[in-house]
């Protein structure tokens, strides 16, 4: 298949694949939201997986760090196949970093100790170590100075930040973007697709739900476009942009790209 | 205003505008602010309004002139006897309150070991008054020794037999003293039970949701009356011959488990109030189920529903008086034995007895009340996305 020729071009390095997803399947009761999937996404690779709401993008997305669960299929994320053993799904999810859409900041605690907490508690760090590591974090984004504000002080924007900096600071591996700018004023935008440009430019592997195609263009080693829980088409950027194939991918692109 | 026609572009010729200079804020007019806009506002803003608050006005004047006539003016202050409080037109029998205060205050505790719950009752407000306070240091050892310490000391201190204490049945314990045990213990032991019950019907695990409900519904079903009567008359059926529990222990386990229900539901509001997305920021950092509930959930889930958990608290607290059904003299159950004492029969010694008793009630309710509103002031963080 096209997608696994892709891929190995980009992970000639790395012999396990970051995310390797195989003939996922998913259903909301009757409804068949993921339908036969296969991606595999290798170490330090950029994706971007954009199609229209409904498709299973986030899904697809949710699926790898176990918000969702899948009904058939095997999911392996660095080598540890996602089962019902809730202790591996801890494991996995403390080397996925996830960043929502509505941010999901912790509201009753500042911004440093919704930095601080998955270290102190999961990673057992002793607190002065642990808001070292945040603060170093929150200057990568450049908002140390929110340290001690809580998150309904900041703005849109800054909160956004926070939540990269607080899935930052357990180190992860792969990186998970559910729409991070979609609610976001457009003022903001800019200022969170900076320090995911970044992100992306330090080698991260991450994975992101987006419709900003300039950010798509600049960063991503592929462009995965989905539509009724399928992957319809990837291709690297300027293919996907210039010259799409498929028909829905052409309607999309068209309705997007004004 | 500044026209600059020369920035005019061919749509909108001759209307352009550049603002030069940003408009500054001015004062409020004077009759929307201060003590007049605020009187003009909320208590003269029409005709209606301003009816509304003088005959208001009037009703509050009344009720306290009543009051305090009756409590202060016509009131009786010193005596020996009943004789002058039974004088036409006197008003609250005081000396009634004072020779019997004793017995409000301990019930029929042996009034040569007063001494002991004098101390526990220091010992709660020496505790409790520290951990109110938000400032004071020492949290977790303080939080140890009210809840683990001060139980076990009253408990040994109250019922004596060890240590050279003389031992003091149950049921000579009464008055405030009992109120304040059974709904101290009521609220302390409620909590953390309806919290867990909260906890389990929202699971996963259907066995535990299950046993959750059951419980959760059965003790909503059936009133605290009945609770207190089957803990007092049929409980020693069921238990072996010989065995025995005591009176006020069955009291406290029933308000207990009783109150816990309504707990549990008020804390399942709470949890159901706080969106998917904290579940899932937490879960998403890999955060354990515990871990994600004591860290994440309950403590926003505990800080919404608090206005209704002190509802409930001060409900309890005041549902203490019902245990005078099984034979527990507390607060009012001593005002109700005393008022018909001979010596003190008077028209109004019951109206004293029960001012008394209301005087109290209110002030510790009323006190749960703001300390609450305070905590909440102090819990919120800016609004939620």
């Amino acid at each position: 298949m096209a997608d696994t020729a892709l891929a190995s071009t980009a992970s000639a390095a790395n012999a396990v694949p970051a995310v390797q997803i195989v003939g996922v399947n998913k259903w909301y009761g009757d409804f068949h939201v993921l339908k036969e999937i296969d991606l595999e996404v290798a170490k330090g690779e950029r994706i971007v997986i954009c199609g229209p709401s409904g498709s299973g993008k986030s899904t697809m997305i949710r699926c790898i760090n176990r918000l969702e669960n899948h009904q058939a299929g095997r999911i392996v994320v660095d080598g540890t196949e996602l089962t019902n053993d809730l202790k591996r799904i801890d494991e996995i999810r403390s080397e996925v970093g996830m960043v929502f859409q509505h941010f999901n900041l912790f509201p009753h605690l500042t911004i440093l100790q919704n930095c601080t907490l998955a270290l102190i508690w999961v990673k057992k760090l002793p607190k002065k170590d642990a808001e070292e590591v945040a603060m170093q974090y929150l200057k990568k984004v450049r908002i140390p100075e929110q340290a001690n504000k809580f998150p309904g002080q900041l703005s849109g924007g800054q909160q956004q930040r926070v939540a990269i900096a607080r899935a930052l600071c357990m180190n992860p591996k792969i990186m998970l973007f559910d729409e991070p700018t979609s609610a976001l004023d457009p003022e903001m935008v800019k200022e969170v697709l900076d320090v995911m440009i970044g992100l992306a430019e330090s080698g991260m592997t991450m994975l992101c739900v987006t419709h900003e195609m300039g950010f798509a263009r600049q960063v991503a080693n592929r462009v995965i476009f989905m539509d009724a829980g399928q992957i319809i088409e990837q291709n690297e950027p300027v293919a996907f942009f210039s010259n799409p194939q498929h028909e829905r991918t052409k309607l999309f692109l068209s309705q997007i790209l004004h | 205003m500044v026209q600059t026609p020369t920035l005019a572009s061919p749509t909108v010729a001759g209307k352009a505008f550049v603002r030069r200079q940003l408009a500054a804020s001015l004062p409020p007019p004077l009759a929307t602010a201060g003590i007049l806009g605020w009187l003009r506002k909320n208590l003269f803003g029409s005709l209606s309004d301003a009816i509304l608050t003088v005959v208001g006005l009037a009703i509050i004047v009344y009720v306290v002139w009543t009051v305090a006539d009756f409590a202060i003016v016509r009131a009786v202050t010193t005596a020996t006897t009943g004789e002058a409080c039974r004088k036409p037109g006197a008003g609250a029998c005081w000396p009634y309150v004072t020779s019997f205060w004793r017995l409000f205050a301990y019930g029929y505790y042996p009034p040569a070991e007063q001494w002991r719950p004098n101390v526990v009752f220091a010992l709660f407000a020496l505790l409790l008054i520290p951990l109110a306070i938000p400032a004071a240091p020492l949290k977790r050892t303080n939080a140890v020794l009210f809840l683990i310490g001060l139980p076990i000391v009253a408990a040994i201190l109250l019922s004596g037999g060890v240590f050279g204490l003389a031992s003091v049945e149950t049921r000579l314990w009464g008055g405030f003293l009992v109120t304040l045990i059974i709904a101290v213990t009521g609220i302390v032991a409620s909590f953390p039970l309806g919290l867990l019950l909260a906890l389990g019907r929202r699971s996963n695990m259907p066995a535990i949701r299950f046993l959750s409900v059951m419980y959760i519904e059965f003790w909503r079903g059936v009133p605290l009356i009945t609770v207190l009567f089957l803990a007092s008359n049929m409980l020693p059926l069921f238990l072996p011959v010989g065995w025995n529990v005591d009176q006020l222990v069955r009291a406290l386990v029933g308000v207990t488990l009783f109150t816990a229900a309504y707990i549990a539901e008020i804390i399942r509001g709470g949890l159901q109030a706080i969106p998917r997305g904290q579940y899932e920021g937490a879960m998403a950092l890999g955060l354990g189920y515990w871990q994600m509930m004591v860290l994440i959930v309950l403590p926003q889930a505990i800080k919404i529903v608090i206005p209704n958990l002190v509802s409930s608290f001060i409900s309890l607290f005041k549902d203490t008086t019902l245990v005078q059904i099984v034979s527990i003299y507390d607060l009012l159950g001593t005002i109700q034995q005393s008022r018909n004492d001979p010596a003190w029969t008077a028209p109004t010694t019951s109206s004293t007895g029960y001012l008394v008793a209301a005087l109290i009630f209110w002030t510790c309710c009323f006190g749960m009340s703001r300390y609450s509103q305070f905590i909440e002031r102090r819990l919120h963080t800016g609004h939620r996305r």
